[in-house]
């Protein structure tokens, strides 16, 4: 077992016993009690360990061009993590795109470093049994933007364009069961079960709180999860078909979230249940 | 309350949900395209869900354009629609098993690209409803249906409302947040049956 592994045991044990505690005391609810159990594991989440192997990633040179990332354009200047992801997504010259972390760092990989795009973009997301570069590298940018203000610029009309679309995207009804993101995800004080649910179209405060959390270790998969992870997981309880992993559809969805958070602190990479 | 009091009470309370603006609009036509070819596009098949299921249908592709707010004619055109397209039980019973019923509620699986086709579904009930009692996890997203017989009393109108809303809450309010669980084939009769027998049976944990 490595330190991660033992990390991650710990802390399902952790919950799984506080979980416990909750069927017995109907009086505290589920979300309090994860609220506690992020107090009481505050100055360590698990997502540090991902966000050490992103770094790793990111200044060791590796693919078949045998390079870095440190040369990677986030938005902010040639190798500049600072802060970059409070700004993104974001509209980029060389790919005349507008693209989120994800998009960004495949196009950093793939013309760097020479990955071939369908390797990267065939297993995006990171397994009990293998972790993804991509995801962990998405960790490590975020984490330098913590304790920044979201300050997503809508000046370049290909942004404001993307934005609208995917508020478009969020109130798009479909599948079998005619959900849209919206669906849940429009109204105040309301859950799923014993899941509080954010009000992403008219509540600042909840669009605020629910984007700026994420990437976020997820301690019931003992995972640290990037954000398409996040939509590409919601379209799966939407009944939806699979969103292809940082397609124009998932940008700018992402746009009109990241947009709908600009003035709230970043605090992620986050940890949720 | 008969099944027309029924009925509008439920619309006016979905109409009490916030006013947004409508999507429409001279530059909104252009991205509403926009939108519907990167949607076309940027999902694949994973599992049972397959693609096509992004295409909508009249009723899907209204209350998204309209963000759930449709102009009136609009709205009463597509609910007399679907009204019309519910296929009533061919024995005139609705009551099924409450015991069932309750099983079905508790389940929120089925039709995601994680299950399979022959898993049993269930009726989601319990993620946004409150039902029996004893039930404390339970989601707040629609009505509380706690007491539902005993507040409405047990008759047949009323049985007959409840299999009408389970089948297809669309026919009485277009862009209510509730699937058609009969009109898109997510239950079976027997199964919907069972449901209305959890709100309806004078026995059921629901009206206890």
């Amino acid at each position: 077992m490595n330190t991660n592994q033992i990390c991650r045991a710990v802390m399902v044990l952790a919950l799984s016993t506080s979980l416990t505690a909750v069927a017995e005391e109907k009086a505290v609810t589920d979300s309090e009690r994860i609220e506690q159990y992020r107090e009481m594991i505050s100055d360590g989440n698990p997502a540090e360990f991902d966000e050490m192997r992103g770094e790793e990633l990111w200044k060791t040179p590796g693919g078949p061009k045998n390079a870095s990332l440190e040369k990677c354009d986030l938005g902010k200047g040639k190798g500049v993590v600072k802060g970059a992801y409070a700004e993104m997504p974001r509209y980029f010259k060389d790919t005349k795109k507008v693209q989120d972390l994800e998009s960004r760092l495949l196009t950093c990989m793939t013309t760097l470093q020479g990955i071939p795009e369908e390797q990267i973009t065939a297993k995006p997301f990171a397994s009990t049994n293998k972790e993804s570069d991509i995801s962990s590298l998405t960790t490590y940018v975020v984490g330098q933007s913590k304790g920044m203000k979201m300050k997503v610029s809508t000046k370049h009309p290909k942004v404001k364009e993307a934005y609208e679309i995917g508020k478009r995207i969020f109130n798009y009804r479909a599948g079998p069961y005619d959900f849209a993101c919206s669906t849940c995800h429009a109204t105040s004080g309301v859950r799923i079960r014993m899941q509080d649910l954010p009000n992403m179209r008219s509540s600042k405060k909840d669009a605020q709180t629910a984007y700026t959390g994420w990437p976020a270790y997820r301690v019931s998969q003992g995972l640290t999860r990037s954000f398409q992870w996040r939509l590409n997981d919601c379209f799966r309880q939407q009944r939806f078909p699979e969103p292809k992993y940082a397609s124009e559809a998932t940008i700018a969805l992402t746009t009109f979230l990241a947009v709908n958070a600009n003035g709230a602190e970043y605090v992620g990479p986050g940890l949720k249940r | 309350m008969n099944t027309k009091s029924m009925i509008g009470f439920a619309v006016s309370l979905s109409l009490a949900m916030v006013a947004v603006p409508s999507q429409a609009g001279d530059s909104g036509k252009d991205l509403d395209a926009k939108t519907a070819k990167i949607v076309k596009r940027d999902f694949r098949d994973k599992g049972i869900a397959k693609a096509t299921r992004v295409n909508q249908d009249e009723l899907q592709a209204a209350c998204s354009k309209y963000v759930d707010k449709l102009p009136k004619k609009l709205k009463a055109k597509l609910e007399a629609k679907e009204a019309e397209a519910i296929q009533w039980p061919a024995d005139g019973k609705f009551m099924g098993d409450w015991k069932a019923g309750e099983k079905l509620a508790q389940s929120g699986k089925g039709m995601t690209w994680s299950d399979k086709e022959e898993d049993p579904r269930g009726g989601n009930c319990y993620n946004c409803h409150q039902l029996s009692a004893t039930e404390i996890a339970y989601g707040t997203i629609g009505p509380s249906l706690l007491h539902f017989g005993k507040e409405r009393g047990y008759g047949e109108d009323i049985q007959r409302y409840a299999y009408a809303r389970i089948y297809n809450a669309k026919a009485g309010n277009a862009c209510a947040n509730m699937p058609r669980f009969g009109h898109m084939g997510i239950l079976t009769e027997a199964q919907m049956k069972d449901l209305v027998a959890l709100l309806l049976d004078p026995e059921s944990p629901v009206n206890k």
